[in-house]
């Protein structure tokens, strides 16, 4: 399998090696058969999407490329280095950072706490004057508990801390999700200026529109593999295939 | 100040003196209990075979190595706690998965292990372990005569509870620690090496026992058994305290402590009871215990 992979070709479009390229994912939860060989590759700077109804499998992907699947196999190729036999620990040292859809605060530590956890991988990291200039209710709340935030505050409060770590590549698993229509915009600014930053993101979405106003590209996953990909500009052309694909 | 409620102060300040060493004990010990179920799930039923190394581990450092009381309290602990080490890597670790019984029976089947090596090399009358030279003799307090290495327990052992809280509640890794509590996955996930924090939690917890165990050393006799006549209690300490809370477990086992010592002045007949009772009932009303979350 592994030999199969490496004859992939690597190169993109542009010549230029991408930043993670993953290449027949699949994974399992106990029986059952969750992914069946995802592809995608993402180059650095980019911020990508994966749309999809629920349950295609857009959530165990990212669970998938940072290892906190029971079973897994395929390749995740980050940074010029093969992950997929790696502890998650190892994964996120590699540099990627990740926020999951439950958000993941942790409630017996306040928010600094919360913040500061994530061990810092690799310099590069914003310093926190500049998380803070981002989000700065996190500053007003730094005594509270992690987990008496509003909903919008812990959505940043879990983006803001892996910001810290020196990661490269952030995985985000629907960061709009159940939020005030004012709280996904902030959220949106905020995604576009780690863009700016030259922060790489991996964003689940189920909220097209959302989506559409962050991403470069939208990967769109069904069964538990990639069944197409739409560049953010060429989205209002393909607006009824989407459609077709998510059921809206 | 002869009397108090028709009992002779003397009795009544030497039990409840009594009950604060109890205590320290029940404390210590429920302490490293509640840290190792907080991160493991495991419900440690070594922890008094542990408490007994700890105190073997000062008589041999004395009788084999020439090295006394000061030297135990230090190297004690890190010898046993290594020996939880290396219990959790070959052993421990292949039951995480598992029901929490698995572990329990693990954890209680290993005690019993350590416990008949302990009988057959020494035998079970108990060897003499003696008072350091700097703790021993009494101060006046006017009102009763306290023996100094008694009052020194208190205090060390309030200074470990006092210690361990601070190092959990305070500082990084005791962040860490929370955080591993509540969701071992997600801080792993974040770049920690999850598995090795639990092995060395594991023997941290193990190595308070130990702790524990050289402070008792000179006041029961050193003997086999010192260990499993003590853990009975203190798992009702920590059922009453709540499994897992680590300022519970510690108020508990003072608090508990103290009841005992009082009950005995009150209610003789009953003192060997009393935990359980308020065990009972702490199980009826709050079956989380006093300080258990949920």
């Amino acid at each position: 399998m592994a030999d199969v992979l490496a004859e992939l070709p690597i190169a993109t479009q542009d010549g230029s090696a991408p930043l993670m390229l993953v290449r027949g994912l699949e994974a399992w939860y106990g029986e059952s058969h969750v992914l069946h060989g995802v592809n995608l590759e993402v180059r650095e700077g980019e911020v990508v999407t994966l749309l999809g109804r629920n349950g295609a499998g857009k959530t165990t992907t990212l669970r998938s490329i940072m290892g906190v699947v029971p079973k897994r196999s395929g390749s995740v190729h980050y940074a010029g280095r093969e992950l997929i036999g790696a502890r998650s620990d190892i994964i996120a040292r590699a540099g990627i950072g990740y926020v999951p859809e439950e958000r993941g605060i942790f409630a017996s530590l306040d928010v600094t706490e919360n913040l500061m956890l994530p061990p810092v991988v690799r310099p590069g990291g914003l310093p926190l004057d500049e998380i803070y200039e981002l989000f700065p209710n996190l500053r007003e709340r730094a005594r509270s508990q992690g987990t008496k935030l509003s909903g919008g505050e812990q959505q940043m409060l879990a983006i803001a801390r892996i910001l810290r770590t020196g990661a490269k590549l952030l995985l985000l698993d629907e960061p709009s999700e159940g939020l005030a229509p004012v709280i996904v915009q902030q959220i949106g600014r905020t995604i576009r200026k780690l863009k700016e930053r030259g922060f790489t993101v991996v964003l689940v979405e189920q909220n097209f529109r959302f989506a559409q106003t962050v991403a470069d590209r939208h990967y769109v996953m069904e069964h538990g593999k990639v069944v197409d990909t739409v560049r953010n500009e060429d989205l209002t052309a393909s607006l009824e295939r989407l459609q077709q694909y998510l059921g809206v | 100040m002869d009397e108090i409620f028709g009992i002779p102060a003397p009795l009544l300040f030497g039990q409840l003196l009594l009950g604060l060493i109890n205590g320290a004990f029940y404390a210590m010990l429920s302490l490293g209990l509640a840290v190792i179920f907080g991160l493991l799930n495991i419900i440690n039923f070594t922890h008094g075979a542990q408490f007994m190394m700890g105190a073997f581990a000062a008589w041999m450092l004395l009788e084999w190595a020439g090295l006394g009381y000061w030297w135990a309290l230090l190297l004690a602990p890190i010898i046993v706690g290594a020996t939880g080490v290396i219990t959790e890597r070959l052993m421990i670790r292949r039951l995480y998965k598992l029901d929490h019984l698995y572990g329990l029976l693990l954890t209680f089947g290993i005690g019993l292990i350590i416990e008949g090596i302990f009988r057959n090399e020494f035998g079970s009358s108990g060897l003499p372990y003696r008072i350091p030279p700097q703790l021993q003799g009494s101060w006046d307090l006017g009102f009763m005569f306290l023996p100094i290495y008694r009052g020194w327990v208190v205090i060390f052992a309030l200074f470990a509870c006092l210690a361990t809280w601070l190092v959990i509640e305070k500082t990084r890794l005791g962040a860490y620690l929370r955080a591993a509590t509540e969701n071992a996955t997600l801080v792993q996930a974040f770049g920690v090496n999850v598995p090795r924090m639990i092995t060395l939690t594991y023997g941290a917890g193990v190595g308070l026992a130990a702790l524990a165990g050289v402070l008792a050393a000179p006041i029961y006799s050193v003997n086999p058994q010192m260990g499993s006549n003590l853990i009975i209690v203190v798992f009702a300490v920590v059922v009453i305290g709540g499994m897992g809370s680590i300022l519970g477990s510690v108020l508990t086992g003072f608090g508990l402590g103290i009841v005992e010592g009082l009950t005995k002045v009150f209610w003789p007949e009953a003192s060997a009871t009393v935990i359980f009772v308020i065990m009972a009932i702490v199980l009826l009303a709050r079956p989380a215990g006093l300080f258990g979350r949920g």
